[in-house]
């Protein structure tokens, strides 16, 4: 599994991404940078935090339509794994490859923290396995998710929500929200199960000196290629063949 | 060349934090008849030549978000 780490400008959290990817979990992982316009040799994207653009405009806007991205586009289509995390969601919001957006959060302040999360979904290829409760950190200004009701009941009939704030003992509340995020929500899943976008950061949690190793859970997805690509894109593409 | 005006706001029924947050500091410095603000942004474009579909085409493409956001444009006079 080679995984191409997207860098745009502005981008901050590519480092921390690859020695997550590389050191962390021992997959071969490269920077690619955002005016390529293919991924070829690559199996996998991950789409790092920071502010791509300075998030001029809104957040991922100018971002989400950078060459790369036509790629990565192609791979989510494919069934293959794209992760995008904090400004990677945004961007992938940005793009259409994942529904709803990112908004300032709710109390107007940057968090940057580390939250609970309850793995809602543990059936995906990136969340099999995951335990119940995972501590990683987030560090955001703009996090809250939004998308209209109609899309946020489909997310959740469809079981693609892989994450959602909660309390130390997987508990829902206003106060473990540290955004103002609809319905606590930190993480989706695109339909085929295959992208994930999600504000809290999994690479910034893969050492216990770095406060917890509850990333390693999401980013060691990639190092089981039993699990791509995604395995409901291969069933829906079987069916169409019959 | 002509300039065009396109004032691009968040959906009336999403929170904006910051504008909630002019109306608290114009309140604090005593302007109590605000109740409420809302920001959002003007772009100015400068174009060769004005085409009310062409500009359609870049606000839906790129200059707002659909999900959260509302637009509309004027030819500047």
């Amino acid at each position: 599994m080679r995984v191409a780490v997207i860098r745009f400008p502005g981008s901050n959290c590519d480092q921390d991404a690859l020695y997550g990817l590389r050191d962390n979990v021992g997959l071969a992982s490269e920077y690619v940078w955002h005016e390529e316009d293919s991924l070829a040799g690559f199996d996998a994207a991950f789409l790092p935090g920071g502010f791509a653009y300075g998030d001029y405009l809104r957040c991922g806007a100018i971002a989400s339509r950078s060459p790369v991205m036509a790629e990565v586009r192609r791979f989510a289509a494919e069934g293959r794994p794209v992760l995008g995390v904090c400004n990677g969601f945004q961007v992938l919001c940005e793009a259409g490859i994942l529904p709803g957006a990112l908004l300032p959060n709710e109390d107007r302040m940057f968090v940057c923290d580390a939250v609970w999360l309850r793995a809602v979904n543990r059936k995906s290829p990136w969340t099999q396995g995951a335990d119940r409760i995972l501590r990683i950190p987030v560090a955001h200004g703009e996090g809250r998710y939004f998308a209209e009701d109609a899309t946020i009941a489909r997310l959740f009939e469809e079981d693609r929500v892989a994450f959602l704030y909660c309390g130390p003992e997987g508990q829902s509340g206003d106060e473990f929200n540290p955004n103002g995020s609809v319905r606590h929500i930190a993480g989706i899943l695109s339909e085929q199960g295959n992208v994930l976008g999600m504000m809290p950061h999994p690479e910034r949690a893969t050492r216990h000196i770095l406060g917890s190793r509850d990333g390693l859970q999401v980013l060691s997805s990639l190092a089981d290629a039993s699990l791509w690509p995604s395995p409901r894109l291969a069933a829906s593409t079987a069916g169409r063949a019959i | 060349m002509v300039t065009v005006r396109v004032y691009v706001t968040l959906k009336p029924s999403l929170l904006d934090s910051a504008g909630r947050t002019v109306a608290d500091s114009l309140q604090k410095l005593g302007f109590r008849e605000v109740s409420g603000c809302r920001i959002g942004k003007l772009i100015e474009l400068t174009m060769a030549e004005y085409s009310e579909p062409r500009l359609k085409e870049m606000c839906d493409k790129l200059l707002a978000n659909p999900v959260i956001e509302d637009y509309r444009f004027e030819v500047a006079t």
